[in-house]
């Protein structure tokens, strides 16, 4: 090691002096609003960019005696990065414990990931750690499932959870329905959030000018959804994939520009009001109902309760979402569910085999699309308001980024990427204005260590033999 | 007559920042196809270093105009090509060999990261880069409207057309310009020959880096405010003019910078402002239905 050392500590300065340069103008000079007649004046960060070079040195530092195999070296430097960063000491920002703390937890994880992943793969091998496993994945999903049936009932259930849990929940369908296009299929889809956009304003419309109930109006958004997916789809889906990436993304936009500048149709930026909510059996959720109306507590016999009104929504929402993975488990059986794997994993093998990769790749486009629609026109229904805002590149990104996270074609990944980027950054409040800062940084790190995701289902879901059974591969 | 000679002039103008930015993306994408969605946060960041530059200017008494702006460019340039080099290092490179999609999702993840983290540390209000060149001359008057040229229009087009006259040339005339010509044909045969790939890789991201900072530089002496969030719509439309020139194709990225330019301009100057975007989405979308090889491009063949 003590022959390394000088080329690991010129690494180590190398990385840091990179940092300073990326971060000397942009970070040391922070421009600040005055009054004056040019405007702005500085506002100098030096002491923060020294912090964050240092940081930056010792982690890189870390990193490469890592890349030795020292394990306790490189934990013991974590630690003492998580100290520094927990410690009381002032350092010149709040941000900078983060940084500094985060730091350090990333240099721990890095110096026990080999110990800890031997040691997780020979404990999966023994038939106790087998049998976990299968027991853990055939019935982790039916837990979460339980999980979220009983959610409304626990203690827990205040208006805040419940938001957070709509929320939550309103990505996992979206991500599902993302997943479908994405994937099985393999078409990476920039402009998905359009199809939720579409959805949105096909209720929002139809409920206002027309009076149509939510549970008319809801097949009819996702219809509305697929013809958009299959007319924007029909001419662009045999361009390659990173076409298709741009020109999906344009449709998004050119999408939400037209919401934006229609005024007469979508009242523009101003957006939609007064949305109509869901009704239970013609009921609607309100202490005293409009006139001819019946309220669902009189219905019910109930004490009127603002909550029940989003617990309401909230197993709509849950419906919905169950509808769209059982929906997408069953199409994974059928030949076009096999044809979209197919297709993702080698396009001229399908076309030799005779499968027609436009109308496959269409009823994937389109299946994504109306799930979309459905989350749309629910979204519509439980904000009571919309407006182009709600509909920027900046969302599909964020669908995109839990369906990569989660490991694309994984139903349970999604989930918990949309648990983990949805709901850690409610938790941390403080962290808020970071949160896209780190969505961000996530995409990366998981494409540069682990590209599938953080649960990997790229085994196809039909054999032809049984996977041990000495027939297939 | 008059409306439309003005609206020419401000088109090649406009065309000509695009076309900067759209080099970069065809080089890129040229040398080892991928879409480098980050492209327009680097134009960004390069602006941003150029207000800070002018700022620490007028701070040091630097009065003189020609001198601030040349050394704010060589700055905006120096530290953007850090960028360019930091990004294809800790974001590209390590996903050679990676599935088709990994790069541009890293991309977009880079792209997402870069314009937040400007956000936090230069705040999200529009920035008002005050104004470094004035005045101009009225070419000639027509139907009682004066059309006039403003000095920054001439910096523009005449930085914009020397730095292309010495990047094509250190393309064509270079040992640089061979290799990375040799890496765009066959990377494998390239490297075989003895050609260090990654190093002319990270150059191509370095080159294509100084003129988006360029381009940047120029933006913001044009509109004179500039935010974080320039560099998506920026880098949508360059890639949209690199994609119409043909992408992979230097003179095309210049062409079609200048036709989004002024399709740009005149959708905006004769229908309507509020679709001017509109029309450039549209036209991306139209051109890869229709022409995915662009206008001056080569034909790609799909092999097994």
């Amino acid at each position: 090691m003590g022959a390394r050392l000088p080329s690991m500590l010129k690494d180590a300065a190398l990385t840091a002096f990179v940092a300073a340069a990326l971060g000397i103008f942009i970070v040391g000079f922070r421009t600040i609003d005055v009054g004056s007649r040019t405007g702005l004046s500085f506002d100098y960060q030096f002491a923060d960019l020294l912090v964050a070079i240092a940081t930056i040195f010792v982690g890189r530092l870390g990193l490469s005696l890592a890349a030795m195999g020292l394990r306790w070296p490189v934990v013991a430097l974590g630690a003492a990065m998580i100290a520094t960063g927990a410690s009381p000491l002032q350092l010149p920002s709040g941000f900078l414990h983060w940084f500094v703390a985060l730091g350090g937890v990333m240099l721990v994880i890095r110096g026990i990931w080999p110990w800890a992943r031997s040691t997780a793969t020979a404990a999966a091998a023994t038939p106790a750690g087998l049998a976990l496993g299968q027991a853990g994945a055939k019935w982790f999903g039916w837990l979460l499932l339980a999980a979220a049936v009983l959610l409304p009932f626990t203690p827990a259930a205040d208006q805040k959870t419940m938001d957070l849990a709509v929320l939550i929940l309103t990505y996992v369908m979206l991500g599902w329905g993302l997943n479908i296009v994405v994937g099985l299929a393999g078409l990476l889809d920039l402009g998905y959030v359009a199809f939720y956009a579409v959805g949105a304003y096909s209720y929002a419309l139809l409920s206002t000018q027309y009076g149509l109930g939510f549970w008319t109006v809801l097949p009819l958004a996702g219809m509305m959804a697929a013809l958009f997916g299959i007319v924007l789809g029909f001419p662009v889906l045999r361009l390659r994939g990173d076409y298709l990436a741009i020109v999906t993304l344009g449709f998004g936009e050119i999408i939400r520009l037209v919401l934006l500048n229609w005024v007469d149709f979508t009242n523009g930026p101003a957006g939609i009001g007064s949305i109509p909510g869901p009704t239970l059996f013609g009921a609607v959720f309100a202490e005293t109902p409009p006139a001819g109306k019946q309220s669902v507590s009189e219905m019910l016999g109930i004490t009127f309760d603002g909550n029940h009104r989003l617990i309401f929504l909230y197993y709509i929402l849950l419906l919905l979402a169950l509808v769209t993975n059982l929906f997408t488990q069953r199409m994974r059986r059928l030949p076009v569910g096999r044809a979209w794997e197919a297709l993702r994993e080698d396009e001229t093998a399908c076309r030799a085999l005779g499968i027609n990769p436009t109308n496959t790749k269409l009823t994937a486009f389109a299946i994504g699309a109306m799930f979309a629609g459905f989350a749309g026109s629910f979204f519509a229904a439980k904000q009571r308001f919309i407006s182009p805002e709600s509909f920027a590149f900046i969302e599909s990104a964020i669908i995109l980024a839990i369906v990569v996270l989660g490991g694309m074609g994984s139903q349970i990944g999604v989930v918990l990427a949309a648990v983990l980027l949805i709901g850690l950054p409610e938790w941390f409040r403080e962290l808020g204005n970071y949160r896209m800062l780190a969505f961000g940084l996530a995409m990366v790190l998981i494409m540069v260590f682990r590209p599938r995701g953080l649960i990997a289902d790229r085994q196809p879901s039909v054999r032809l033999h049984p996977a041990g059974s000495g027939g297939g591969p | 007559m008059a409306y439309f000679s003005q609206q020419l002039i401000n088109a090649i103008t406009l065309g000509a920042i695009y076309g900067l930015i759209a080099i970069g993306y065809t080089m890129v994408y040229g040398i080892i196809g991928m879409i480098n969605f980050a492209h327009g946060e680097v134009f960004m960041i390069g602006a941003f270093i150029s207000l800070i530059g002018f700022m620490i200017c007028s701070l040091l008494g630097i009065g003189s105009a020609p001198v601030a702006i040349l050394l704010v460019l060589l700055m905006a340039m120096a530290f953007s090509a850090v960028y360019g080099w930091a990004i294809e290092r800790t974001a590209y490179r390590p996903l050679r060999g990676s599935f088709r999609l990994a790069p541009l999702i890293s991309a977009i993840g880079v792209s997402i990261a870069l314009q937040n983290y400007v956000q936090l540390v230069q705040g999200a209000r529009p920035k008002p880069g005050g104004q470094i060149v004035s005045g101009g001359f009225n070419l000639f008057s027509a139907d009682g409207f004066d059309v006039r040229v403003s000095w920054l229009q001439i910096i523009i087009v005449v930085v914009t057309v020397v730095l292309m006259a010495g990047f094509t040339w250190l393309i064509a005339r270079t040992s640089l310009g061979r290799r990375q010509r040799a890496c765009e044909q066959d990377m494998k045969m390239a490297a075989l020959l003895g050609v260090n790939v990654d190093r002319t890789i990270s150059l191509t991201f370095v080159l294509g880096a100084t003129l988006a900072a360029v381009a940047g530089m120029l933006f913001l002496m044009y509109y004179g405010v500039i935010d974080f969030f320039i560099g998506f719509l920026a880098g949508i439309k360059a890639f949209t003019a690199a994609v119409l020139g043909g992408i992979g194709s230097l003179p095309g990225a210049m062409l079609g910078g200048l036709l989004i330019g002024l399709i740009e301009v005149f959708w905006a100057g004769y229908f309507s402002s509020e679709y001017k975007d509109v029309a450039v989405f549209a036209i991306l979308v139209l051109v890869l239905i229709f022409r995915p090889t662009g206008l001056l491009g080569k034909p790609e063949i799909e092999k097994v």
